[in-house]
């Protein structure tokens, strides 16, 4: 009961913030090639490709969506793992702390693990000594070990997946903004073509804009295996790194959730009891009978 | 101070009489509050205690944002980053300031519109308009400069980009650029700066609303019938007004809960609709996002900015009148600012004797064509420059060129030719035409 009504409440304050979508400032293709061209390979790419190929984002249907969607703790250890044995080879994820891997909303690890992840990482120069000693918890995953890739920490907020149309921010409204199925689809989305130019393969991809990516791809069938047993097809496991790197770009989107919820309950409770003490405040004024 | 009539506070106890004779802040503030409201005032008159309610917000929430934030272009990306990440509450905080600068501009437009409709800047209130036009001013200023700070890739190129304006100033442009950014180029120097001064200028708006009240406080409000208040005496102007407590402040806070409810559902559950993914990007002066596109709510103004090209005839007459001083990019700069100033000048174009649109029956629709017009801007100014081979320069520049006919063309000249319609007396036959009084007389047996 309760989150039937939860969920009407918050369906028609969306049904309200509809307007807002008219003023959104963003615009579709070229917004997303214009993200893309900080890639100084796709630049390259793209000057050679007159006219943009239409890149294509799919939407995948992740647990932590609307309102009301949480991380999945499993997804993200998957997530991490696939982040670990294969991305982390050339991308890095600065921003982020190790020990939030511990964080309440995220991965969850239990302690121990969190420490003997920092310490199996590539050594840090210490901040107050400048020597090199092991990670620790305490500090920031590596950053990009390959200058070329860009740092995925924030990368699902960085990019969007969706837009328009003529835009006017309907579809970013409807589907969100798209960036964990931008990663998703630019994983997925190889056509196994590739090209040589100024000395350097590209790799053709329907989801990048441009149509020619220089990360050959990464992911291969069966490439890494799960403890428990989950599928580990290429899409299954972009799929769970998309999602962990939801979580990196935005560890507390659970608790935010939380706060906004009980902001609008309570502002919807607040608004109701204001709403009646002002009609009966002006009812004599306005020559009307009230019930209360 | 003159005004409508009214009850007057006075001191009771030995205490308040201690004080009152020596700091009548009591006084002052009870005058404020239980200040004559026209009793007519619709749901239009509720955007100043949102604006209010958006500064205190801003002010709070900055405050303690600047506690964690480092104004320094190697630390400044990150430090948002340990705010959202590690702060108390920080998920929220950034979250909230962002999309408060979205609900101020939001209110502030709806707040201006409204002014415009029932031509609230008229006389006696044109003091009021242009102190609102001055914050309104600050408000684009500090909006700019706070969305700098968070060091993105639209941070650092939006400030080049919007600097690079004065720099089209011919002469002494490229001086006051430099004098601006404290260097040549968007630097460190540039990041400290607009700190200092994003944390300063909220201040002067906080003064200057002050003002703003206290204009419109000895003029009296203006209502959906723009007739005044009678004055003739403390009775008749009660028949007029409420007093604004409990009337309207409880009306508004109903209207502000229900704003703010919307409000904290889309920085719950949507924070970053309105944002530009690159601003996740730091800021690297190396690498030009191919789309560099100011937030919403300057988007009207960007859209006039970049209307006037250099193939526009009137850009071409004053490039030739000019002896070639001004160019397009000057011209837009011209246009832009002129377009704000045309709007603070509207009390002295518009020569209607009527104040309300409600009794203007052409300029009703001017009125929403203007509305729909600026609607119309703010897409224009979002289209990246793949469009800019389609229709939307010839929209932008015909949206431009209503923008100004109205202001310059259209309130002059519809105050002429217009035939108002029939106004009420008073404000008080107004109320009563909407809510007639109750037959209460005993039926006949």
């Amino acid at each position: 009961m309760i989150r039937k009504i939860a969920l009407t409440a918050a369906l028609s304050v969306l049904a309200l913030a509809a307007p807002f979508a008219l003023t959104a400032s963003e615009t579709g293709q070229v917004a997303l090639s214009a993200t893309e061209t900080s890639h100084a390979d796709a630049q390259a790419a793209a000057d050679q490709n007159t006219g943009h190929a239409e890149s294509h984002v799919t939407d995948v249907a992740f647990p932590f969506e609307g309102p009301f969607g949480v991380y999945d703790r499993n997804q993200l250890q998957r997530g991490l793992q696939v982040y670990t044995e294969v991305c982390s080879a050339c991308h890095g994820l600065k921003y982020v702390p190790i020990r939030t891997l511990g964080d309440r909303g995220g991965p969850e690890l239990p302690t121990k693990q969190v420490r003997a992840y920092a310490a199996n990482l590539a050594p840090v120069d210490d901040p107050d000594t400048g020597e090199s000693r092991d990670r620790k918890a305490a500090d920031f995953f590596p950053k990009s070990g390959d200058p070329q890739a860009p740092d995925l920490s924030l990368m699902a907020k960085a990019r969007k997946g969706f837009s328009g149309p003529y835009g006017l921010g309907i579809n970013q409204l409807i589907h969100g903004i798209g960036g964990p199925e931008y990663i998703y689809s630019i994983l997925t989305d190889f056509t196994g073509k590739t090209k040589e130019q100024a000395g350097k393969t590209f790799y053709q991809n329907s989801a990048f804009p441009g149509g020619w990516i220089a990360m050959p791809p990464p992911l291969q069938n069966g490439q890494v295996e799960f403890a428990d047993g989950s599928p580990n097809d290429v899409a299954h496991m972009a799929k769970d790194v998309s999602a962990f790197l939801m979580w990196t770009a935005e560890p507390k989107l659970d608790a935010r959730k939380k706060t906004g919820f009980l902001a609008v309950i309570f502002l919807g409770v607040l608004a109701a009891l204001l709403y009646l003490t002002n009609k009966k405040l002006w009812a004599p004024l306005k020559r009307k009978q009230t019930r209360l | 101070m003159s005004g409508i009539p009214h009850d007057h506070y006075k001191p009771k106890t030995g205490f308040e009489k201690w004080l009152h004779s020596r700091l009548p802040i009591v006084g002052l503030l009870y005058d404020t509050l239980m200040i004559p409201t026209p009793k007519n005032l619709n749901w239009m008159w509720i955007w100043g205690i949102v604006l209010t309610f958006c500064l205190a917000l801003q002010i709070v929430t900055g405050v303690v944002l600047a506690m964690h934030y480092t104004p320094n272009t190697h630390l400044a990306f990150a430090s948002v980053e340990h705010i959202r990440r590690d702060v108390n509450g920080g998920y929220m905080l950034a979250y909230l300031h962002a999309n408060g600068a979205s609900l101020f501009f939001l209110a502030v437009y709806l707040h201006i519109f409204r002014g415009l409709y029932y031509g609230s800047y008229k006389s006696p209130r044109e003091v009021t308009w242009i102190i609102g036009m001055l914050i309104y001013l600050l408000m684009m200023g500090t909006a700019f400069m706070g969305y700098v700070l968070p060091w993105g890739q639209m941070s650092f190129w939006g400030a080049t980009v919007i600097t690079g304006l004065f720099g089209a100033i011919p002469g002494i442009g490229p001086s006051i650029q430099t004098w601006l950014l404290g260097g040549p180029a968007v630097e460190n120097a540039t990041l400290n700066r607009f700190f200092s001064l994003h944390y300063l200028l909220p201040f002067v708006i906080a003064g200057l609303v002050a003002v703003h009240i206290w204009a419109f406080h000895t003029t009296g409000n203006n209502n959906p019938t723009g007739v005044e208040v009678r004055r003739g005496s403390k009775e008749e102007a009660a028949k007029d007004t409420v007093p604004f407590w409990p009337y309207y402040v409880i009306k508004d806070l109903f209207a502000l809960a229900v704003i703010l409810a919307i409000f904290f559902a889309i920085v719950g559950f949507m924070p970053n609709f309105l944002g530009e993914p690159d601003n996740y990007i730091e800021a690297n002066p190396l690498m030009t996002p191919a789309h560099i596109v100011p937030e919403w709510y300057f988007l009207p103004f960007y859209a006039i900015l970049r209307a006037f090209t250099s193939d526009v005839w009137v850009v071409q007459i004053a490039h030739f009148v000019s002896f070639g001083i001004i160019d397009a990019k000057f011209f837009g700069v011209i246009a832009m600012f002129g377009a704000i100033l045309v709007m603070a000048l509207a009390p002295w174009l518009d020569t209607s004797s009527v104040r309300s649109g409600k009794y203007r029956p052409s300029f009703k629709w001017w009125f929403w064509i203007l509305v729909v017009d600026f609607v119309v801007l703010m897409w224009a100014g979002s289209q990246g420059p793949d469009a800019l081979n389609g229709w939307m320069p010839a929209i932008s520049l015909l949206a431009s060129a209503y923008w100004f006919f109205y202001f310059l063309i259209l309130l002059p000249l519809l105050g002429v030719v217009e035939r108002p319609a029939k106004l009420p007396a008073t404000i008080e036959e107004d109320f009563d035409a909407h809510y007639p009084a109750v037959d209460h007389s005993e039926p006949a047996e």
